[in-house]
């Protein structure tokens, strides 16, 4: 989408004429108690090495056990997506040289994953949606962390490095999609789909910022209507959906000039520098993948029967996505309301909660929920959910208002007293005496007094000042302290002052 | 010859060892003769037994997502075999660029 690549240097003409080829690579650290092999917690940060044990650490003879609730919430993961799960599945030793990886391997899973296949439907914030095809997800351990020990922590300038083995174990899976993706707004909505459902089915918490979702691009270019696929580079360090959505559009970008200039796209890895805004080259050497991957004898096959996968599948409850489509397509939402509600679960549970008891009334309810409900939350800092508003208190009050039994002056200061003190919005209507005047003799009268009490303007209207219509409704509505019905109070004005339009 | 099937700089490179060319003459063929032995398995007949990465007859072997407290080292215990440590890190030399 031509609107993501603003800053780039690139002509429209020449967007058009190309095609961008995305397949993303994402890892995501799970949400589990311990790490994946050991006893040691999973917990982000902490003291350097203050959580490390002699497997994490690698000592010799020290033997990894799997993690149960790691293997269940990729099994969780691989169904929210409609994933095949294979019932034979087994450990690869990944092996490379890296000082943040103390065993000089890394336990993963080659050719036998926990999970193949399946589909994430994603959408954008405009309300377009799309599908990209996954791969297959697996399962792995993190690293530790490395950080440089110049005076500045940069690279550059520094004679070693430090490393903390805390996160080191730590379960993580890969989540590999298929390049089914042709714009950076679709990688990110992609994005953004598998982090809700991760969150939602709580195998992850997704920070990226605390680096519990990191993600490569392989980006490649294509005349439009070509088929077959260009070379692709590989986009790493994008530490945000911000900057994923710029260096894909950068790296796009930079293609095109490559190839329009006569050049050819080489295969590469490139590291996106946020701060100046483009993708570098970082190194490729040929060994660079050569991982000789074997199955790990220290850990025995994973079996999983079908009673497993069909218990799991019984927990799954609606997905993000489902649920978004659910707003958009039966309650008729639009996409940025649907989307705020999908981003909130508690609130969405609560919504429709509210939709149910106000006979579907969607439109009524959201338009309160994130509108006057949502501003007192913020104000007050206590969610909606756990406020003392209650939904049927809600749809109760939607009722009233769609019945014309209060107006909307009226339903706001319902809300506010929901909101402090919780309880029915009948009996606050009541109690307050809120209820609209609907009765035409009531409102009749109170209009008579306008009248009478305005001749001038009553003049003016007549001599086809209109505009002062809106004079003299106020005057009715105040006059009635906010009670009459306003349509009726207008109606019964024009009616007075011999004018039907 | 069985040594064209092994590029030993290659694998040798990998493993992060520096041979001489005297050492890679002779442990190439050593190591190609190792080859012999898969080529006497490759030829055992294996119609009829599964695939397998694991000889032990074990499945599912996975224990409870929980904290061992007693198996947790301290700091100091776990820097004291450490080559070089600086305050609460493992000092290592410089990482030269960044690896998958």
């Amino acid at each position: 989408m031509s609107s993501t690549l603003k800053d780039v240097d690139v002509s429209p003409e020449l967007l058009e004429k190309y095609e961008a080829v995305i397949g993303i690579e994402c890892h995501v650290e799970l949400k589990t108690t311990s790490k994946m092999f050991c006893g040691c917690p999973n917990e982000f940060g902490g003291e350097p090495n203050t959580k490390v044990c002699p497997v994490c650490l690698a000592l010799p003879g020290a033997l990894p056990v799997p993690n149960a609730a790691a293997i269940e919430h990729m099994l969780r993961a691989g169904l929210a997506f409609g994933a095949t799960i294979p019932p034979h599945s087994k450990f690869d030793r990944k092996n490379y040289f890296y000082p943040d990886m103390p065993k000089n391997y890394q336990i993963s899973q080659y050719d036998m994953p926990l999970t193949q296949g399946g589909v994430v439907r994603y959408w954008l914030e405009d309300g377009t949606r799309g599908e990209c095809r996954l791969t297959r997800i697996h399962l792995e351990e993190d690293t530790g962390k490395s950080t440089h020990a110049s005076a500045d922590g940069r690279l550059a300038g520094a004679t070693s490095s430090l490393i903390d083995f805390n996160r080191a174990g730590v379960p993580l899976m890969e989540c590999v999609g298929e390049p089914d993706l042709r714009s950076a707004d679709e990688a990110v909505g992609f994005l953004e789909t598998l982090a809700r459902t991760f969150r939602e089915l709580g195998v992850s918490d997704v920070k990226m910022e605390e680096g519990s979702l990191r993600c490569d691009a392989n980006v490649s270019i294509r005349k439009r209507g070509a088929t077959e696929l260009g070379t692709k580079a590989e986009i790493k360090n994008m530490n945000s959906f911000r900057s994923v959505r710029r260096a894909i559009a950068s790296e796009i970008a930079r293609q095109i000039e490559v190839v329009e200039s006569g050049g050819r796209v080489i295969q590469e890895t490139r590291g996106w520098d946020e701060a100046a805004g483009v993708t570098h080259s970082q190194r490729s050497k040929e060994e660079a993948h050569d991982y000789r991957y074997f199955p790990d004898p220290d850990l025995v096959p994973i079996d999983v029967t079908a009673d497993v996968v069909e218990r799991v599948r019984a927990t799954l409850v609606e997905a993000p996505y489902e649920r978004y489509a659910r707003y958009v397509d039966t309650l008729g939402l639009d996409s940025k309301r649907a989307t705020q509600l999908v981003d909130d679960a508690p609130l969405a549970a609560w919504f429709d909660r509210a939709v149910a008891a106000s006979g579907g009334k969607a439109q009524a309810v959201v338009a309160f929920v994130l509108g006057d409900l949502a501003r007192l939350a913020n104000e007050s800092g206590t969610p909606l959910a756990a406020g003392k508003v209650t939904p049927e208190a809600l749809a109760e009050l939607v009722t009233l208002t769609s019945s014309n039994a209060i107006n909307s002056k009226a339903a706001k200061q319902v809300v506010e007293a929901l909101w402090n003190d919780g309880g029915s919005a009948k009996a606050i209507v009541e109690r307050e005496g809120l209820a609209q005047v609907s009765d035409r003799g009531a409102v009749a009268a109170i209009v008579d007094e306008v009248l009478a009490a305005n001749p001038k303007v009553v003049a003016d209207y007549k001599a086809g000042k209109t505009n002062v219509m809106g004079f003299l409704t106020g005057a009715v509505m105040k006059a009635s302290r906010g009670k009459a019905n306003p349509a009726l109070a207008q109606e019964l004005l024009k009616e007075k002052l011999g004018s039907a339009g | 010859m069985p040594t064209d099937r092994i590029d030993i700089r290659h694998v040798a490179r990998l493993a992060r060892l520096a041979l001489t060319d005297d050492e890679i003459a002779t442990f190439g063929p050593q190591l190609g003769s190792l080859m012999t032995h898969v080529d006497a398995l490759a030829k055992l007949d294996t119609e009829n037994v599964a695939a397998t990465a694991q000889v032990i007859p074990s499945r599912n072997v996975q224990r409870e997502d929980a904290i061992r407290p007693e198996t947790i080292l301290p700091r100091d215990v776990a820097l004291q075999n450490a080559p070089q440590v600086q305050g609460p890190y493992f000092r290592v030399p410089r990482i030269i660029a960044e690896e998958g």
